[in-house]
């Protein structure tokens, strides 16, 4: 961690006006421009980004730059892999520098399962212009044309043995300080013929993690640093009446803010820092809040405008509506998931330090440009005065994405004229950061008498558009969605809406099977319109050893034990899922088997991809059975590890991983589809077991199945 | 511990138990990964705050205050404790081992290399943890079934979901101590 330099930051410069050559010494730096925002691209031609660039040094290593983050989804190894491959390095010789505004390129946020299809994207095609200039270079040290030459480990050599001449990198660029433009025409090397991407890797940094070595931000330390603590309100919508901070002050060490609502604590040792947020009196003025039994019906009368233009779906086709009263089978249904929490391994953590007007700021966040804006924003600086530094981060989740924790410590750093290091509580990670949305979705489908689907009417109320979309062919389609004004905070979320929307979809696709006994791999592979996700769903379905059978009904649930699948197309992946439940005597549930099957194309990392679909499964899991936040009147009421239950040892069943590969196909992300079909499957297992069908995630908070479903009660 | 029910009406400081009030600068001693090492608090501060605070020994993280993730899992005479909820007092006099003081200079234990070929971590936050009660278990336990791993495990979270690859590293570090010991004289 050395001191914060008076530089501009390499994204507000033009890519001639950085000082590479300063920093990393003589080479060859290669730069693929930005995408700047323009209204057309939102959308379309997706996000804007910040380009990338690559330098390659007279050690003959090659430096490439992200603006995402690393928070435990694999992407520094996956990235670096594909940088190695394009450079024909061997991964130690590729250093990647990921989330730091002062460094890396302009980037939105890691989010969205963007990290492999833009930054990956990116990173290949300058690391693929730096080869061939590399190439070009080499071509004329060595007096051959270009075909002549071979190049592995950073070495280009003349092809054949006899008289073979060669030279490497870093002699290549001695004394060079010349940059490059990614030329619009490179090609990067075809997934089909990766020799070291889409093979065994071990991930970067693993030495340090199981050494207990690696350095997170809530561990990060520097000379004269204050511990701070910010005092919250009891519950949501609360205001600060009036605080006593005087008990806090008289403990020896301790400063104090009150700024309007701010009101926050620090000392030189974490001891005194706790103790004197205890001596805090506060009297807040609490605000009309619902209760938690009366959040459907306060979601449905509290539509909200929209904030997030791209993340609404208005897609009409055909008339739905005609079509669905004309329809021989019709069925409604509502479909709910609860508001959950993110329960991050480490909990939100903030390191602030001024250097008079400089401000540096550590911090496990997912937008470290947006938390860039927020500090130069809150403390009227220009935005080449921030630094934000992301380090390893435990665990993410979309829950990192609030800047208002980093403008908090940044704002005790001046006030203590030290610099400040924030770390929540479990409690505060709880009830002080954002949920993911409660979603309460509407379905109504029409069919004919074979199950041949002719209507479908889909509408999200508050959760978000992600995967509304219908992949099976209906010739009269509205899918929408409406934001509400949630009682509780909520946002980005892992899989966030499309979980949701995937749940309703796939648990109403099983109810129409049932009503047309149907077979529920049959009636799907009838209607899918994506080849891609057929393939995924008879695979898992083969290997689950799925029979051809019609869906259960109500009628026939004597069986104790039950299959379910379901299947979900989301951000450019493709997800079956096979769940095999019990359901005990006692109502007890046990999930006996997972089968998924994943495809996002050319797979970069196999081990990292597993281990995402394998993660994700489990993470899912929790939301499907029994997460859930419960509150009343704006106060969180399970706040603790020991109140809110996440996913254990003992709650993991054998979970078999299908991946598909597909080198033909530009790879996707893995950190969220991989979740989406985990809750359907087992609510289609549960109702094939005992007829019921349950519409609400969790399925069965406490351990148990619901005997009717409370949708089932309310409607 | 009172739940959130009994808390209510109360103002709202989000906290647990046992390091809130201020520091007396008491000094206790501890052994920690074979070094007696002087700590400037109070024995009945927690052993994660000592570790972590005036040791600088980050390697044991925290997770949840209240023993229910298993973050904070470090070694008491070679029993996996959870350092959040144990007393410093509790460790004065015996042998604390931290994530830190598992490997032999540049050779790793054999869990964590077992970890280590098995891929057995995403962020790795809980890493240290799982290690730590791997090696407890092991130490008394070399060739476990799988119940007896979940329960010396269930209280270790993952939040990455990475319980599969963990079970992996187990089964490797276990078939192979057994190994060692049929290979043995």
């Amino acid at each position: 961690m050395s001191a914060p330099e008076n530089r501009v930051p390499f994204d507000l410069r033009s890519p001639d006006e950085r000082d590479y050559f300063a920093r990393w010494g003589n080479g060859l730096v290669v730069v693929l421009p930005p995408r700047k925002p323009g209204p057309t691209e939102w959308g379309r031609g997706g996000p804007p980004h910040g380009g990338t660039w690559i330098h390659v040094g007279e050690d003959g290593k090659a430096r490439a730059f992200t603006g995402k983050v690393e928070v435990g989804q694999g992407t520094r190894t996956a990235l670096s892999l594909l940088v190695a491959e394009e450079l024909r390095l061997p991964l130690s010789s590729v250093e990647l520098t990921m989330g730091d505004t002062d460094l890396s390129p302009w980037d939105i946020g890691t989010f969205g399962s963007r990290s492999m299809p833009d930054a990956g994207e990116h990173l290949r095609l300058a690391a693929t212009a730096a080869r061939n200039a590399l190439l070009e270079m080499a071509a004329t040290s060595l007096g051959v044309a270009r075909s002549e030459l071979e190049i592995s480990e950073g070495r280009l050599r003349t092809k054949g043995n006899a008289g073979s001449r060669a030279v490497g990198y870093g002699d290549l660029v001695k004394g060079l300080r010349r940059i490059d433009t990614v030329d619009p025409a490179t090609q990067p090397t075809p997934a089909s013929e990766w020799a070291l991407a889409g093979h065994p890797t071990t991930n970067l940094g693993a030495r340090e993690i199981v050494t207990g070595a690696r350095q997170y931000v809530s561990d990060l330390r520097i000379p004269g640093m204050y511990h701070g603590r910010v005092l919250h309100p009891p519950s949501y919508g609360a205001r600060l009446r009036r605080v006593d901070l005087s008990a806090a002050l008289a403990i020896p060490g301790v400063i104090g803010v009150h700024e309007g609502g701010f009101v926050a604590v620090a000392a030189p040792d974490l001891l005194n820092a706790r103790a004197a947020s205890k001596a805090l009196r506060a009297e807040w003025e609490t605000a009309p809040q619902p209760a938690e039994r009366e959040i459907v019906e306060y979601l449905r009368r509290h539509p909200a405008e929209c904030e997030d233009f791209w993340d609404v779906v208005h897609h009409v086709v055909g008339d739905a509506d005609a079509a669905l009263a004309s329809a021989p089978v019709q069925l409604h249904a509502t479909y709910t998931t609860a508001y959950i929490a993110h329960v991050p391994m480490e909990t939100h953590a903030v390191l602030a330090s001024w250097e008079g007007e400089r401000l540096t700021v550590w911090a496990g966040t997912q937008t470290p440009f947006r938390t860039r804006d927020a500090l130069s924003d809150a403390f009227e600086l220009p935005p080449g005065n921030v630094r934000v530094i992301v380090p390893a981060t435990g665990c993410g989740f979309g829950g990192k994405h609030a800047a208002e924790l980093a403008v908090g410590a940044a704002r005790l750093a001046r006030a203590a004229g030290h610099p400040v290091r924030i770390v929540y509580t479990r409690e505060e990670e709880f009830t002080h950061a954002y949920f993911r949305p409660m979603a309460v979705i509407d379905i109504s489908s029409g069919s004919e008498p074979d199950g041949t689907l002719t209507a479908w009417r889909f509408h999200n109320l508050n959760a978000g558009s992600a995967a509304a979309r219908i992949p099976y062919t209906v010739p009269n389609q509205r899918i929408d969605n409406q934001p509400a004004a949630s009682p509780l905070p909520q946002g980005s979320y892992r899989a966030l809406a499309a979980t949701a929307n995937n749940f309703a979809r796939e648990s109403h696709i099983d109810e129409i099977a049932t009503r047309v006994g149907a077979d529920p791999v049959e009636y799907r592979l009838r209607h899918l319109a994506d080849d891609r996700l057929s393939a995924v769903l008879r695979a898992v379905a083969q290997r689950a050893g799925w029979q051809a059978r019609p869906a259960r009904s109500a009628k026939d649930h004597t069986r104790a034990a039950g299959q379910g699948i379901a299947v979900g197309l989301e951000k450019g992946g493709r997800v079956a899922t096979f769940a095999e439940v019990r359901v005990h005597a006692d109502g007890r549930l046990e999930v006996a088997r997972i089968v998924t099957g994943f495809e996002c194309g050319a797979i970069v990392h196999p081990a990292n991809l597993r281990n995402q679909v394998e993660g994700g499964t489990v993470m899912a899991l929790g939301g499907a059975l029994f997460e859930a936040i419960h509150f009343d009147h704006g106060r969180i009421l399970n706040p603790r590890l020991s109140e809110y239950r996440v996913p254990r040892f003992r709650d993991v069943p054998p979970i078999e991983v299908i991946l598909l590969d597909r080198p033909d196909l530009p790879s996707q992300g893995a950190g969220e589809t991989p979740l989406i079909a985990v809750a359907p499957a087992i609510a289609n297992a549960i109702c094939d077991a005992t007829g019921h069908r349950l519409r609400s995630l969790p399925l069965a908070p406490d351990g148990t199945v619901p005997e009717v479903d409370p949708s089932d009660r309310r409607n | 511990m009172p739940n959130a029910a009994e808390r209510a009406g109360e103002p709202y400081f989000p906290m647990t138990s046992i390091d809130l009030k201020p520091r007396a600068g008491t000094l206790s001693r501890i052994r920690v990964n074979g070094i007696d090492r002087p700590v400037a608090i109070e024995p009945d501060r927690s052993l994660l705050v000592a570790l972590r605070e005036e040791l600088g020994l980050v390697g044991t993280k925290y997770g949840c205050g209240e023993g229910e993730c298993g973050a904070c899992k470090v070694l008491l005479d070679g029993v996996a404790v959870r350092a959040c909820i144990t007393p410093l007092g509790e460790a004065i006099g015996r042998s604390v081992t931290t994530i830190e003081g598992l490997a032999m200079g540049d050779r790793l234990h054999p869990v964590q290399q077992a970890f280590l070929d098995a891929g057995a971590f995403q962020c790795g936050f809980c890493t240290p943890g799982m290690i730590v009660s791997v090696t407890s278990l092991l130490s008394r336990t070399p060739r476990p079934s799988e119940e007896e791993i979940v329960a010396a495990l269930n209280g270790n979270v993952c939040r990455c979901g990475g319980y599969l690859r963990i079970l992996d590293a187990i089964r490797r570090v276990s078939v192979g101590s057994s190994a060692v010991e049929k290979g043995s004289p």
